[in-house]
Formats: C-alpha cells, structure tokens, sequence
C-alpha cells in the first residue's frame, strides 16, 4: 500500500455523518436558552419534576418542545449536574 | 474548516462564542459518528442517540476539561463510554470486559484518521472540497464534476494530484502505512 492509497484510506474511515445530527448538536447553545424555563420549573415544581421523572420526552411536548434527541440529551445532561 | 487550535476552540466556546461551537462541531462530528457507527456497530438510532448525548455532555461540560489539549481523548473517551451504555442497555453487552477487541483497533485507526483529517487544513479549500467529496461524501466522478463546473474526466487526476499534496503535508515519514515502521524524523530523534 503507498501512502496515498493509506491516507485515501484514512480519509474514507472518517465519513460524513447526517446532516440533521450536526445541526441539531449546533443548536445546543440555543436550546440551552429554551430549556432554562423548564429547568427553572423542575427545580422549584415538585409535581413537574415528578412528571419529567415519569416521562420526560411526554413534558417537554407539553411545554411545546420538541423532544429531539440532542434537546433530551440536553436536558438530562443538565439534570445530572 | 476552522484552523483554530482544539485550546482556542475550547476557550472561545467557554465564553459562549456560536460560531467556535460550530467549529468543534464540525471538527468532530465525524469522528463521533465513526465511534458509535464503525467502531461499536451501533444501529442508525443509537448512533444518532449517542452522537447527540456526546455533545451534550462536551457543551455541558467543557468547563471541567482540565487539560484543553486533551479535547480530543476526552470525546473519545466520553464516546466510548455512551456507545458501551447503550450496547448494556441493548443487552448485547452485559460487561466492558466482554466487548470485543475491535474497538480499540477500530479507535486507534480513527486517531489516524483524525490526524489527516487535520492535516487538510494545510490544503487549498479546492483540494480539499474534493478530498471531502470523493472520500468522504462518497460522491461518484460525474457528481463532482457537475458540482464544481469540471470534466468529470479531470476529477482523477486532480484527486491524485491533491492526494500527493496532503502527503507532503503529513511529510512521507509519518504517514500511517500499515505494517511499515515509521521513520525517525531527521531532527535529532
């Protein structure tokens, strides 16, 4: 193998992944904004904590947010901390 | 491609500057998606579920990264341990002890990979839209001649030529040839 046809290789084990997943991993920052609302609202709403602990995709829908899966791994991550 | 350092990416993400996340995103969302998708065989959702908890966590977490060079090992290393989570969750895997071996071969390869992906930086911005094209888009000679306004014909020749450049980038010594010892650099080493 020479070198190029091994960094032709190499270039090729790096593909591009979905458009979609990219975009939405560079909109955390903005749905960090939006999420804080709801955050605030866990912490001091014992009965929406409750809910978001039963099914947090199901509260998110009902504040009016979309549960993608870069907004849920937000907000869980955010809860861990 | 920003050629900012992973240091000044980190630095300008932790005082809330969009377009430095956007360029970490860019810099390393392939090299996630390999992980999930290549390494640890994940099915599209799951790669897509770990892709997405990966730069969650990064973005919540940045600020307890002790080392700003060490960005890179620590998305690796934070990929990896989603990808195993969710193969336990799965029920494929019931212990990191069971996981196969090819993860760690598969992962050192990326690190290669993630190497000439860098050094692409020192391309013209043609050289490498039809690196990225041909390589790692997977698009076909016709594709990116209709694309770019050139002979399809042309696309070969112009693909090996930028293929030599990027060589002489990574300077011949130090391109990862499988089963071919690496020269010492001639700097005294």
């Amino acid at each position: 193998m020479t070198p190029e046809e091994r960094i032709a290789e190499l270039l090729r084990a790096l593909p591009t992944p979905p458009l979609g997943w990219v975009e939405a991993a560079k909109e955390l920052p903005t749905a960090r904004r939006e999420l804080d609302t709801i955050v605030e609202r866990i912490e001091r709403d014992a009965q929406f904590r409750a809910l978001v602990q039963a099914d947090l995709e199901e509260a998110l829908r009902g504040e009016g947010v979309e549960p993608t899966p870069a907004v849920v791994a937000l907000l869980r991550q955010r809860l861990a901390r | 491609m920003d050629p900012a350092s992973d240091a000044d990416l980190v630095a300008r993400c932790l005082a809330n500057e969009q377009g430095a996340w956007d360029a970490l995103v860019d810099r390393y969302a392939r090299y996630v998606y390999a992980i999930a998708a290549r390494a640890y065989r994940l099915e599209p959702t799951d790669a897509e579920d770990v892709f997405q908890e990966v730069f969650a966590r990064v973005f919540e977490r940045l600020d307890t990264l002790r080392d700003v060079d060490a960005l890179r090992p620590w998305i690796a290393q934070t990929t990896r341990r989603c990808a195993v989570d969710t193969l336990r969750r799965n029920g494929r895997e019931t212990s990191v002890e069971q996981l196969p071996d090819e993860p760690d071969e598969g992962l050192a390869e990326l690190d290669e990979a993630m190497t000439v992906h860098a050094a692409l930086t020192g391309l013209s911005p043609d050289c490498r839209e039809i690196l990225d094209r041909f390589f790692t888009r997977d698009e076909s000679y016709r594709t990116i001649g209709a694309e770019l306004d050139l002979p399809a014909g042309t696309i070969a020749s112009r693909i090996a030529r930028c293929l030599a450049r990027l060589r002489d980038v990574l300077q011949p010594d130090t391109v990862p040839v499988p089963g071919r010892k690496p020269t010492a650099h001639a700097s005294g080493e």
